[in-house]
């Protein structure tokens, strides 16, 4: 991480940075790829978000499914914990609650390889500023 | 419209916290860059001033004028401090914050500096937050890798760095004057105000004490104007507000909705309403030092003024739910408990007048409470929210005057039918043998630990209500449903 010597190396970094965020959820974007984000605040962990966090990353990667797996604060639905939200370029975010290593299994076979749709879906309430 | 609008915690849940580049793609550090090369700390203050911005840790002082009145102060060293301690029971917005986005506090914190000339912060955090401790120290290296902290910040010549303090566990440190000494070292207990930290506080210098909501809404507003935040929320209660929902509610967790929204908005349609399709019974805000609002509350706008004006308070944000199976005596002695726990016992009022509070809710709950006892709580909680040296003993009676209030056929019922309709307290509950379907199994009998029941086989058994400890195995063990509480 270089030092930002001025506003405007701070401002060319973001300008960098926003565009390669906005490259991911492209669809046609040769930098686009499935975003999965997996809450590791700890009522996330306390419910068993790590282990998932390290299935996700873990089997797409075996599955041959590039991703990038990361890890977001709390999302809010801390009674659907351990919870994920998955991007795939192109389409709005879906999140799934509840999400076990069995559900996740799932997540990746038919949602994320077949694109079908599948329960478990919690249904995004909010704005964001 | 969706019934939320997430400010404070608009990168929780889409940032990794552990990341300063996800920050600054979002925004991050372009309010404190502004504020360094374009604006004075005058500039800065009217437009906090003008956002209507007021603390989201309980008191709601504007936040504008906090700043203002310590950049007045001449002094050769101030303090800028991060109020992260969040002892209400069942609060868990700050460490949401803390967990998901730490820049956000580091940011605000550092503008906050340059407007009041503090030149140090220090974020005060309870231990009990391993997490967010380890990812405020992440986001506190990389952020003075990248000049953003530290000396020179984007070589504008400003310097302002941030240390951490933890504490030890005590509710009464979250009380500003109590943390400052927590943090000097000395034990933690409040000191009058006048002086207000602002002017005179940590080492007797002019310190600003911030809440973690507060400070995580100035970067925004400072990057999206102060119109854009004073056109959410009421006329006096601007922006919004982070609630943990908690207890009997099928939706557990953290919403942020625009002040204003009413009651049954955020219980029924966020919420997710009331668990097993049970009735609503009340919503304590303000942790320990609120009160309760019930059904006639329900479509109150929830703002700072209103929550007050029906005897509660906003407090930090905690919202608990409670339902038709939760005793109002029973949870207002709850409160007491821990609030005869923390009190640190340097005031009187506090010391003593809790106790005695606490031990008149126990008598009532075991079926030995008098008309005499409602009129002490009465007075007694008055008296000792008059007379209590700091925040802590001036709203510990609130639980108990709300639902006095509120719920005073509950406390009639506790006194003088010696019964509790929640069958909660348990010895104004007695288990009974229905005759009728009972069978004489002996299945009770056998299971009671300290054989209170008696009967001959294939005979009606019977308790004795003098041996029964209230346990509940015979119920539990009971086929026949012969077994019920009165």
């Amino acid at each position: 991480m270089t030092k930002l010597e001025s506003t405007k190396s701070l401002t060319e970094l973001r300008e960098k940075l926003k565009a390669k965020n906005a490259a991911l959820s492209q669809k046609d974007n040769p930098l686009s790829t499935i975003q999965v984000k997996v809450t590791m605040a700890t009522c996330g962990i306390a419910s068993g978000s790590r282990p998932v966090y390290d299935y996700m990353k873990e089997e797409l990667s075996k599955r041959n499914i590039p991703a990038k797996v990361s890890q977001v604060g709390c999302m809010g639905f801390c009674y659907a914990e351990p919870t994920i939200e998955i991007t795939m370029p192109g389409k709005k975010p879906v999140m799934f609650g509840f999400v076990s290593m069995k559900k996740a299994d799932e997540i990746i076979e038919r949602f994320i390889r077949k694109g079908e749709e599948i329960e478990g879906v919690i249904p995004m309430n909010y704005e964001t500023a | 419209m969706a019934k939320q609008i997430r400010i404070a915690l608009r990168n929780c849940g889409v940032i990794d916290p552990e990341r300063i580049e996800d920050y600054i793609a979002r925004d991050g550090y372009m309010a404190l860059a502004t504020v360094l090369t374009e604006l004075t700390p005058e500039a800065v203050i009217e437009i906090l001033k003008k956002s209507g911005l007021r603390g989201r840790g309980g008191g709601g002082f504007p936040a504008g004028l906090k700043w203002e009145i310590t950049r007045k102060v001449q002094a050769d060293q101030k303090y800028v401090v991060c109020n992260a301690d969040e002892g209400d029971p069942g609060a868990f917005m700050d460490r949401s914050i803390l967990e998901g986005d730490p820049h956000s506090v580091l940011e605000a914190m550092t503008i906050n500096g340059y407007c009041t000339g503090a030149s140090k912060g220090l974020i005060y955090i309870r231990a009990e937050y391993p997490l967010a401790v380890e990812r405020l120290k992440t986001a506190m290296a990389q952020s003075r890798e990248m000049g953003l902290l530290g000396d020179n910040i984007l070589g504008t010549g400003f310097n302002f760095d941030i240390d951490i303090r933890y504490g030890a566990g005590a509710f009464v440190c979250g009380e500003e004057t109590a943390l400052i000494h927590s943090m000097e070292g000395l034990r933690g207990e409040p000191t009058v105000k006048p002086p207000f930290p602002s002017v005179e506080g940590y080492l007797k210098k002019p310190t600003n004490v911030n809440n973690v909501e507060t400070f995580a809404n100035v970067p925004v507003i400072l990057n999206k104007g102060w119109e854009w935040f004073a056109s959410i929320g009421t006329e006096r209660s601007k922006g919004t507000k982070v609630f943990a929902l908690a207890g009997k509610i099928n939706n557990v967790g953290l919403v942020e909705v625009p002040m204003g929204t009413t009651l049954r908005e955020v219980i029924y349609e966020i919420g997710g309403g009331i668990q097993y399709g049970k009735e609503f019974k009340a919503a304590q805000t303000g942790g320990p030092s609120g009160g309760c609002l019930t059904k006639k509350h329900l479509d109150t706008p929830i703002d700072y003024d209103n929550l007050i004006a029906a005897g509660s308070m906003m407090g930090s944000g905690g919202l608990i739910v409670m339902d038709e199976d939760d005793c109002m005596v029973a949870i207002a002695k709850f409160y007491l408990e821990f609030t005869v726990e923390e009190s640190c016992g340097k005031c009187s009022p506090c010391r003593i007048g809790n106790k005695r509070l606490h031990e008149i809710l126990g008598k009532i709950t075991q079926g030995n409470g008098t008309m005499e006892d409602i009129d002490k709580l009465r007075n007694l909680g008055t008296v000792i929210k008059d007379t209590s040296l700091c925040g802590l003993g001036q709203s510990s009676p609130n639980p108990v005057l709300s639902t006095l209030d509120n719920f005073y056929d509950e406390y009639m019922e506790h006194v003088k039918d010696k019964k509790c309709r929640s069958k909660v307290c348990k010895s104004l509950m007695q288990y009974l043998v229905i005759a009728e379907k009972c069978i004489g199994c002996t299945l009770c009998a056998r299971n009671c630990p300290v054989n209170a029941i008696s009967g001959e086989r294939k005979q009606a058994h019977f308790i004795d209500q003098e041996k029964c400890i209230k346990c509940g195995a015979c119920m539990e063990k009971c086929k026949f449903n012969a077994i019920i509480i009165n």
